[in-house]
């Protein structure tokens, strides 16, 4: 094995077609990707170079800054929820629930599997307001409430886009935090126990600090996630109403297909994708002193 | 030495091997063949899932009076969704790979691009060529050449629609209504119909156009049918006081709640049914809505009881009752790559013989001309053509000359107008802004 991994040859035969097929499906499209935030015009009417204009252009732009605002508002809101009800639920799982939570486990876990358009039309007939009168607007009705146009108000639209993406997602956070808090030694726990920590304490002082690891995975996916949200978006308000639901991906789509300024949408991509790393790199500092203290 | 020979062939296969699978993904990445910018021998046809009746009476052609022309170059249709269509569109130019024939953009600004980019048949020289330039109504000619802003004609009027209030006859004579002459006479009624507890309009919040249809008219009356070409051209902002006046005369209306509950949920469909299941008086829409009226299945109020009210004057306004709102539906246009002597033949056909049997067929006016009119006409249908030929001269809609991004933040914000969310101050920033970038 040594021999063959050894062999300069034998590598190229086995990264090599993997590394081409990356190559021009991924980095190919990002650098052409770049190279389009300094180019004006889109593939029918031909590029132009305009330098910085699109930078300018995203910084004096209101729908971009609203875009950021959105984005960042719905992915801090939907991280905190996320991996807050996945940690809850992964307590429930390991202490509560104990041996027999594999069919809540399953249960919980199932919105994922479901298409994200399907939820949204779900949700969308959940919270109907018109022409026919959805479930929840009629038990609104039964308590004596006026029905909620909540897709004609932002801040509706805002709370059913992190209710629907909390349910389909807690689940998953949840397993992915219980396979971390498996592997806390069960002595510890014990003996932790024996010392007196028990419920609150227990947690604070044991289970949090050992599950760390695995949290910080945790937000790191669900931040980059919720940053990057679309088809949710796309399938439930399309970023209505108005543009008070447009996160910066549907932002950047719409300048390049709907309004075919490829260089602008270019420039939106660049910017979501410092925001990514933005955040990330943030997490990573802010945690990663806690870890080495551990 | 033969050793040296295999070593040597052998180090070329991992090569090989990774250029070979780099060939292949490049042409998965390619255009694809089928269905868009086929050579000459087929007539390829690109159009909205949702619109059948183009499709349906080209395939009612092919196997009637275009059947030579089917034979030498038979008809292949494909077919996008239509929120989609414009991006379809712009991706299949940007690959130089439009199909010969195909629904033109939505958005005018585009179909300029195409224009422009010379990946457009000019059509006017095409049918003086081909003897058939006749076929074309006038009207409808001058309301496409309006709509590009050019001289020529670059797409075919497959529909001329005509746009106005279609109101239940029965809801406004049982609450003592007369069809309104001006806005405050609509006003007024719509303020009578709320207080006897009648849902004055309905209209399709969701999707915006159908309310800011009603703020590009209320300009047009208020101030004259160039006003909106003024603003195209930058000699005056939809932020000025004067425009920004229609704004708010359609958001007056959402405030006081005429168009009903939960507005911005109510989509095109939903709109319609309403307003033919007689849940609302008045309904503003164009003649294409003339398939739904005439459908017994989903008109429980009667084609009889509906009647057309031209959009009203505005008191004081420079424009005139009788301008009338007019669009030529979803053009049709014909792509400059690979326009020989097959597809020559079928727009010759099509321009001789859409008119008639699209009208025959499925009660749809056109803007070709007619040979053999068909003797019963539904009353409805017959309304549109009397209007079309008694007006003097048209209008386009609000978003018409405006850019792609104006036209999609106008439409996404008009649902808020009729739900009384956003002022029409800030409607008109808005759309202003975005029509500024251009």
């Amino acid at each position: 094995m040594e021999r063959v991994l050894g062999d300069k040859r034998a590598i190229l035969i086995l990264l090599g077609p993997a590394l081409l097929v990356y190559s021009l499906i991924m980095l190919v499209p990002i650098i052409w990707s770049l190279g389009y935030t300094v180019l004006d015009g889109n593939p029918i009417v031909g590029f132009t170079f305009n330098g910085f204009d699109n930078f300018i252009k995203f910084f004096q732009d209101p729908a971009a800054w609203s875009a950021i605002w959105f984005t960042v508002r719905f992915a801090v809101v939907m991280t905190v929820l996320q991996v807050g009800a996945g940690f809850g639920l992964s307590l429930l799982y390991v202490f509560w629930l104990k041996r027999s939570s594999s069919a809540i486990r399953t249960i919980i876990f199932f919105p994922i599997v479901l298409p994200t358009v399907a939820v949204a039309l779900l949700f969308q007939r959940l919270f109907e307001a018109a022409p026919t009168t959805g479930p929840v607007n009629s038990f609104l009705n039964l308590l004596g409430i006026d029905s909620v146009d909540w897709f004609g108000t932002p801040a509706a639209s805002f709370w059913i886009l992190l209710l629907m993406g909390l349910w389909q997602s807690m689940g998953f956070y949840g397993v992915l935090l219980y396979a971390g808090l498996l592997d806390i030694p069960e002595e510890m726990l014990e003996s932790a126990r024996l010392d007196g920590a028990g419920g609150w304490k227990l947690i604070r002082t044991i289970v949090l600090p050992l599950s760390l690891p695995v949290l910080l995975s945790s937000l790191i996916f669900s931040i980059n996630g919720t940053l990057k949200v679309f088809d949710s978006v796309v399938a439930l308000t399309n970023g209505g109403p108005g543009n008070a639901t447009t996160p910066l991906t549907v932002y950047m789509f719409q300048t390049s297909f709907t309004y075919g300024q490829y260089g602008y949408g270019s420039t939106i991509a660049l910017m979501l994708t410092i925001l990514c790393l933005i955040f990330t790199i943030f997490i990573f500092r802010s945690t990663r002193r806690d870890v080495t203290k551990s | 030495m033969i050793t040296a020979v295999k070593s040597r062939r052998r180090r070329f296969v991992p090569l090989v091997a990774v250029f070979g699978a780099g060939a292949l993904l490049l042409t998965a990445c390619g255009p694809a063949g089928g269905g868009s910018g086929a050579a000459s021998g087929t007539f390829t046809y690109l159009g909205q899932t949702e619109n059948t009746t183009i499709i349906g009476t080209l395939n009612a052609l092919a196997k009637d009076q275009c059947a030579a022309e089917e034979k030498a170059a038979p008809l292949t249709a494909d077919k996008s969704a239509g929120p989609q269509f414009d991006q379809k569109l712009q991706l299949l130019a940007g690959q130089d790979a439009l199909s010969n024939m195909s629904m033109a953009a939505g958005t005018p600004s585009l179909m300029q691009q195409f224009i422009d980019a010379d990946q457009v048949v000019d059509l006017s020289a095409e049918l003086d060529k081909l003897g058939v330039a006749d076929k074309i109504l006038p009207a409808a000619e001058s309301t496409i050449k309006a709509l590009y802003g050019e001289d020529t004609l670059y797409s075919l009027p497959t529909e001329f629609n005509i746009e106005g209030f279609w109101y239940n006859k029965a809801i406004l004579a049982d609450n003592g209504i007369e069809a309104p002459a001006t806005w405050d006479d609509l006003v007024e009624a719509a303020a009578t119909l709320d207080g006897a507890g009648v849902q004055p309009f309905s209209a399709a919040g969701k999707d915006g156009w159908p309310i800011t249809r009603l703020v590009g008219d209320y300009i047009a009356r208020d101030l004259g049918p160039d006003a909106l070409r003024a603003v195209a051209d930058g000699d005056a902002k939809l932020t000025d006081p004067e425009y920004v006046k229609a704004a708010d005369a359609v958001a007056a209306l959402g405030e006081a709640g005429y168009f009903g509950e939960a507005i911005g949920s109510i989509d095109y469909n939903a709109a319609i049914n309403e307003f033919l299941t007689g849940k609302s008086a008045f309904f503003y829409m164009g003649s294409w809505a003339l398939a739904n009226f005439n459908d017994e299945a989903q008109n429980t109020i009667g084609a009889d009881n509906i009647g057309f009210a031209p959009f009203p004057d505005v008191e004081g306004g420079k424009g005139s009752i009788d301008q009338v709102p007019a669009n030529v539906g979803v053009p049709v246009m014909f792509a400059q790559k690979d326009f020989g002597d097959d597809q020559a033949a079928w727009l010759k056909c099509i321009v001789s013989n859409y008119g008639d049997a699209v009208l025959n067929e499925s009660g749809v006016v056109s803007g070709f001309a007619l040979d053999n009119p068909p003797a019963d006409l539904p009353e409805t249908t017959q309304i549109v053509q009397q209007q079309i030929q008694d007006a003097p001269s048209s209008i386009l809609w609000f978003e018409a000359l405006f850019t792609s991004k104006g036209t999609s933040v106008s439409q996404t914000n008009g649902g808020g107008l009729a739900s009384g969310s956003i002022s029409g101050a800030d409607f008109m920033k808005l759309v202003q802004a975005a029509n500024d970038e251009g």
